[in-house]
């Protein structure tokens, strides 16, 4: 079958105005929603991103204190906590901590191979917390050893005190001896001296979630030690399989029993991992969503416009159509001159749209944190808007087919 | 003249209901887009202290030298000096006192404990400011006021409470006078806010992050807060190699930063000024063998420094354009639909030109049509940009989303915009159906 091209372009030369209007909605409708799945594709892998904890089973309680207490106060109270956590018997294990992973904020260090490097190797997310850190989160050791009890010490608030041993997540182990030597080995994090390690987890999320964070995703230490700082203290508890619920329910009690001067924040105090996943991930998540709805709305109102044009084309041109139909052209060939008629339009849309796209996304680059955009998205985009335009041309074409040949021999 | 136009519009649009519905839909979306992203915006990006932050500075002083690696409270790989103070140089800015006003502020996070039984410990979020405080950044008050400069030299436990908490501990009665147990010591209360939440939260936001869904709730001297040890819940941020020692003592005397500060300057007179005694101080510095390197200061202006801050969330700025782009999109829809309905009266324009109308007049009448689009679009516009605010509530971080806020401010220009958008779609349309020849529509029709 003959596409005539040529009758098409002289036809939409008369239309230039409109023409030209359906192809600018198609390249900015392309530009808009390539960069907005864009958007949308990362934020979605934001959301689904490891974090190393068995998150079904684990909750975390955020424990302040209502009165002043010294460091030793403090110790003692956490490891009477610690104990009243772990008789419990929907409580598998607990661990205090610094922190934990996807909290939103925590601490981070810097890491370096020597301790005059003047430029930073990389970062390392901060946790400190005791030897049954490991086994209450759930983190699989892949190499070597956890802590022994002697190693872990009291830590004060703001103490400058660097622990000799270290267990690190397998991305950093991997950042700073490629090759899957780092076990033995030593760095220096923001300390004076170095510190060694005995022990390499599979994956371990840091607390932080915003952009500054990733360029260093999934590097991490955990320190030796109870993090007793007055300010509060993280208690993490591990609950025994399908128990999670009732092991909610009893741990604030059992502190609670323990020593009643101290708070659990009714609003967050006390957080399963669905919970710090939602608030780790909320903007993520908001913003995919606005994208996507903003994506939906433009792509309607494009299809919607190409309809309206179009049907109006179809309306102003009935009686040439009935010419052609009188001379012979079948309602195929009528119906392929519109489709036609509208690939046409579209290419020279998406072409433009496609240049748009990529532009949008490298300015975008340059003036917000964002990454490059594949050029998949383009090619879906390109693929998605021709198919919305020949959808939406469908109808009025088939309206224009069927237009009667007799139509030819009537005036307006 | 205009009411014929007026009803010559709305029979047209009455011909075409589906043409008109896709038009009035294609603004309202568009518009209720914008509208509500620039709610969230507008909420993010506001001035909070517009009669005043012109006045504000906040001071940098490079108290880590240019080699030093720098944490997150500096940027790498810039020259820029860390975003606090250190103890020491904080201390040396509020003693030389250069500025009309100014004062010290860290984050603290004490307990409240209501006397009586019955009530449990309330966990609060205040600062730990001077006495020139409150006129500095304009704290309203309901009852008392702030503190003298005596208080402050003499570390007086007195304390500012905030409206929530005075309802919460005093039920809202006059409590200036009464004690308030803060960590299990007694303070006065001197002054009880009107509830005050500015957004951003300008006075501190290297510790607030900017936002916070609560206003602070006290404010106490900043030596009596260090003296009685009472935490620093904010940022503490060291150069590479040094953690501070054990309590206040340890951080009074390290080199981290961990205190913001806020200067009032009244002219460019007094901002160069304190730009020289900043330079001053760093050199004097540098004399006694502190500072290893040249000075290196920043001295911006309270907006300037929440823009370096990047207070705004690069998120908000980029769903704010995308939905202008929506907005164009939509325009250039409106745009293509408008002319093809315009141009399909070219008969009846023909007759109307024939019959003395010129082409002003037909100029105006096709515009007033587009006008009427855009009041339909901008009602649907309003509809769904209370949807729109309603949602964004649901979907974005409970801080951001608060500061989205439905006023008549926002629904009066999300119906100009929409009626601006139609006209504007409505120009290139108005003016081809204006060009249309008489003489030759009559003719072929």
């Amino acid at each position: 079958m003959s596409l005539q091209i040529k009758p098409i372009l002289v036809a939409l030369r008369r239309h230039k105005a409109g023409t030209l209007l359906i192809a600018l909605q198609i390249a900015l409708t392309l530009a808009i929603v390539c960069n907005a799945l864009f958007i949308i594709h990362q934020r979605l892998a934001n959301l689904s991103q490891r974090s190393g904890v068995d998150e079904a089973d684990v909750f975390v309680i955020t424990n302040q204190w209502a009165v002043d207490k010294s460091t030793q106060q403090i110790d003692a109270q956490v490891q009477a906590d610690m104990a009243a956590l772990r008789q419990l018997p929907s409580v598998r294990d607990a661990a205090p901590a610094s922190g934990y992973p996807l909290a939103g904020v925590g601490s981070d260090n810097f890491v370096t191979l020597t301790p005059d490097q003047v430029k930073p190797t990389t970062d390392s997310a901060v946790y400190v917390g005791d030897e049954h850190l490991l086994d209450t989160l759930g983190l699989r050791l892949i190499a070597g050893r956890n802590f022994r009890s002697d190693e872990v010490l009291m830590t004060s608030t703001q103490q400058a005190v660097f622990p000799p041993v270290v267990i690190v997540s397998k991305t950093l182990a991997d950042r700073l001896f490629p090759g899957g030597s780092a076990l033995g080995k030593s760095f220096y994090a923001m300390s004076a001296t170095p510190t060694t390690i005995i022990g390499i987890v599979d994956s371990l999320h840091r607390q932080g979630t915003s952009q500054w964070n990733k360029p260093y995703a999934g590097q991490s230490l955990i320190w030796p030690g109870r993090p007793d700082d007055s300010r509060g203290i993280y208690y993490i508890v591990r609950a025994r399989p399908g128990q999670l619920a009732s092991a909610m329910r009893a741990a604030p009690k059992a502190l609670f029993a323990q020593d009643r001067m101290r708070i659990i924040d009714p609003k967050d105090g006390l957080l399963d991992y669905a919970q710090i996943r939602h608030r780790a991930y909320d903007s993520d998540r908001g913003m995919a969503i606005l994208m996507g709805i903003i994506s939906a709305v433009l792509l309607a109102i494009t299809a919607a416009g190409i309809v309206g044009l179009t049907s109006f084309w179809v309306g102003q041109r009935r009686k040439q159509i009935g010419v052609r139909r009188a001379l012979g052209a079948t309602r195929n060939n009528i119906l392929h001159y519109f489709l036609t008629e509208n690939l046409l339009i579209g290419l020279a849309g998406v072409i433009v749209g496609a240049v748009l796209a990529i532009g949008i996304n490298l300015w975008m680059v340059t003036r917000f944190e964002m990454d490059r955009m594949s050029l998949l998205y383009v090619g879906v985009g390109i693929l998605a808007l021709l198919l919305l335009g020949q959808g939406a041309v469908f109808a009025p074409a088939l309206r224009a087919s069927r237009v009667s040949p007799v139509e030819a021999t009537r005036s307006v | 003249m205009f009411a014929y136009y007026l009803g010559l519009a709305l029979r047209s649009l009455r011909r075409s209901p589906g043409l008109t519905a896709l038009m009035m839909l294609a603004i309202g979306f568009g518009v209720a887009g914008s509208m509500t992203t620039y709610a969230v915006f507008r909420g993010v990006s506001g001035d909070p202290i517009p009669w005043k932050s012109a006045q504000l500075f906040v001071p940098q002083i490079d108290a880590w030298g240019p080699v030093q690696m720098s944490g997150p409270g500096a940027r790498s790989g810039t020259n820029e000096p860390p975003d606090a103070l250190t103890y020491a140089d904080a201390m040396a800015l509020i003693h030389d006192h250069r500025g009309s006003r100014q004062s010290a502020i860290y984050a603290v996070g004490p307990t409240v404990l209501p006397t009586g039984t019955g009530h449990s410990p309330i966990p609060v979020f205040g600062f730990a400011v001077y006495d020139e405080f409150f006129p500095l950044v304009d704290v309203p008050f309901r009852y008392g006021s702030g503190w003298s400069a005596d208080d402050d030299t003499q570390g007086a436990p007195v304390v500012v409470i905030s409206d929530t908490l005075n309802q919460q501990v005093f039920g809202g009665a006059n409590s200036v006078g009464r004690s308030l147990d803060l960590d299990g010591r007694d303070y006065r209360v001197i002054g009880v806010m009107k509830p005050w939440n500015p957004q951003p939260m300008f006075f501190d936001v290297v510790d607030t992050g900017g936002f916070s869904s609560d206003g602070p709730a006290l404010f106490l001297p900043l030596q009596r807060a260090i003296a009685s040890g009472m935490e620093n819940v904010g940022a503490v941020n060291c150069p590479k190699g040094t953690q501070p020692g054990a309590g206040y003592a340890g951080l009074q005397q390290s080199a981290c930063v961990w205190l913001a500060y806020m200067v009032e300057l009244d002219d460019a007179a007094a901002v160069q000024r304190y730009r020289q005694y900043l330079d001053d101080y760093a050199r004097s510095q540098q004399t006694i063998g502190r500072f290893g390197w040249p000075p290196n200061n920043r001295l911006r202006d309270l907006r300037g420094f929440l823009e370096y801050q990047h207070v705004v969330p690069d998120d908000t700025r980029v769903s704010l354009l995308v939905a202008l782009g929506l907005l164009l999109v939509c325009l250039v829809n409106t745009a293509g639909l408008l002319l093809a309905k315009f141009l399909r009266r070219s008969g009846e324009i023909g007759v109307r030109r024939a019959l003395g109308a010129s082409r002003r007049a037909i100029h105006a009448q096709y515009l007033t049509e587009a006008a009427v689009i855009g009041v339909g679009g901008g009602a649907l516009g309003l509809l769904l940009t209370g949807i729109g605010v309603f949602g964004v509530n649901r979907m974005l971080p409970p801080r951001l989303a608060d500061l989205a806020q439905i006023d008549p401010s926002l629904l009066a220009l999300t119906l100009l915009v929409a009626v601006l958008a139609a006209v504007l779609a409505g120009v290139y349309p108005a003016f081809r159906a204006a060009r249309v020849l008489p003489a030759w529509q009559l003719k072929t029709h």
